[in-house]
């Protein structure tokens, strides 16, 4: 390993990273982003892109993550082409497939999802040979030749729609009931009046077959188990993702039940320094849009995060001098109250003692390690180590002195 | 890397003796498109005990289908003209590619 201490390590580089990588990076802070295949994730898979703002229909996913790319390129940011394997988040120490480690101030953990695959018989064994997750990379393929889609979400009616412009036709299977989809108003209404697209309602598939290529997928209705077969050259899948957090199991960062890393409205996990941004964390909308959001929030955040927590450091925890930190809000009014009994008090030791003043509005994460809860609170170290801790009340010109008596000759 | 196509196909790998690595890719296939630095590294690596080929499946698709690739990216292995192995989709790693062309050596 290098000495080198980067200030945002980035996980993956789909629109979450590469967002952050750019607000990083022209925050002129050291900025690493690894990325094991090329840049863009799944945007980067999707040909139609017609909802980010400001750039209208023209506009494709790899076209955009390639401006994303180029544009945290142009700021500073290190792009590594890498496979993230393990992390140790309490150190920030990030190892890699190829052997190497990388350490960091903060992480910024946007590894993102992967297309859910359905597990039926056929689907592994035909995957490169009719079985697609990605229309944009294998559509062409499929000119004059009949394909399926299974799903009805955004994905499926949009990537359907795409697939239009090559094959002959695209049946979806919906397992809803008829004229249910779950897709955007606007996909499905397009997708409606398409001539190319069929229907098969209250539907999924049981098995896909073929000798070498598709040749035909068995669909079942989910309200009779009638199956039927229909032939086929393509099936194109899209029934959700999943988040590919594989990687950071067992590190102690929490996960929900299904996979997903859970944030605050900062992008914080529940490790200090370690922020997660992206479709890998539990969020309503995942979308580019909300992706760069959460990257550009996360950037912000861990560029606060160093400055406060390398502020602490150096002025109170490797202070030589006994240090009384005052917790308090001005938003609070007993902590106004109290400031100046508490300022002359300590004042009076002159270069002896010092004063350290902490926003806790600002910094919760700070008061909360020390376990602050009360307004104003003073908790007084020495040489790194908490020696006393006095909370609203207690707090006195007596109970301060009293309190210093033993560190102040 | 030799560039294989409809014209040239025949001729380089069907008729060719011994072991074939053909990367079937296409402009529009991002992790096409990733792997492909990979693949010609294994080339200047492994080039003197197989063949390093890649096809551009945009203008060769009907190519692509005959050899049963319908879909990106696919790393197909000949032997003496004959299809014997091949990975697709995710399974398309450098360390899978790699792990591959050791095992059809050996």
């Amino acid at each position: 390993m290098s000495d080198k201490v980067y200030d945002i390590l980035i996980v993956g580089g789909g629109p979450g990273g590469l967002a952050a990588a750019i607000y990083g990076a022209r925050a002129r802070l050291n900025t690493l982003l690894i990325e094991k295949g090329k840049t863009g994730g799944q945007a980067a898979t999707t040909e139609d892109m017609e909802n980010y703002p400001g750039f209208a229909r023209g506009t494709t996913g790899p076209g955009l993550m390639k401006a994303f790319t180029e544009h945290a390129e142009s700021f500073g940011a290190e792009i590594v082409r890498d496979e993230v394997v393990k992390i140790d988040m309490e150190e920030k120490v990030v190892h890699t497939k190829s052997g190497a480690t990388y350490k960091s101030k903060t992480i910024i953990l946007a590894p993102g999802a992967v297309p859910r695959t359905l597990n039926i018989p056929g689907e592994f064994a035909l995957r490169g040979k009719g079985v697609s997750y990605c229309a944009t990379c294998d559509a062409d393929f499929f000119e004059e030749l009949d394909v399926v889609v299974l799903g009805n979400g955004d994905a499926a009616i949009e990537e359907a729609g795409y697939l239009t412009k090559f094959a002959n036709s695209v049946t979806i299977i919906v397992i809803h009931d008829e004229g249910i989809l779950d897709a955007a108003p606007m996909l499905q209404e397009r997708a409606f009046k398409n001539p190319k697209i069929k229907w098969v309602w209250n539907s999924t598939l049981a098995e896909i077959k073929g000798d070498g290529l598709v040749e035909s997928v068995v669909i079942k209705n989910v309200k009779t188990n009638e199956l039927t077969e229909m032939e086929t050259n393509g099936v194109f899948i899209y029934v959700g993702t999943v988040p590919q957090t594989e990687f950071v199991k067992d590190t102690g960062l929490e996960l929900d039940e299904r996979g997903y890393i859970v944030t605050n409205e900062k992008m914080e996990t529940n490790i200090d320094g370690v922020f997660a941004v992206g479709d890998a964390r539990v969020k309503y909308l995942r979308q580019v849009v909300t992706a760069a959001a959460d990257g550009a929030i996360a950037a912000v955040a861990a560029e606060k995060y160093i400055v406060e927590e390398e502020g602490f450091r150096q002025s109170v925890l490797e202070e030589d001098r006994p240090v009384a930190v005052v917790f308090w809000s001005p938003m609070v009014q007993k902590a106004i109250e109290m400031m100046p009994t508490i300022e002359t008090t300590i004042d009076s030791y002159g270069e002896k003692v010092k004063l350290w003043k902490m926003d806790t509005y600002r910094n919760q994460r700070v008061a909360n390690r020390y376990n602050v809860t009360k307004n104003p609170t003073i908790v007084l170290f020495n040489k790194g180590e908490v020696v006393a801790t006095l909370e609203e009340d207690a707090i006195t010109e007596d109970s301060i002195r009293q309190a210093l008596a033993d560190l102040v000759s | 890397m030799l560039e294989v196509h409809k014209d040239n196909f025949e001729a380089e790998v069907l008729q060719a003796e011994g072991l074939v690595l053909v990367d079937f890719w296409g402009p529009k296939c991002e992790s096409c498109l990733a792997v492909m630095p990979d693949v010609e590294a294994l080339a200047e690596k492994y080039g003197d005990r197989l063949k390093f080929c890649k096809l551009n499946t945009q203008g060769n698709r009907r190519l692509a289908i005959s050899q049963k690739v319908l879909g990106l990216p696919v790393i197909a292995f000949y032997r003496n003209g004959e299809k014997i192995d091949e990975l697709a989709k995710d399974d398309v790693t450098k360390e899978n590619i790699e792990a591959k062309i050791l095992e059809l050596l050996a």
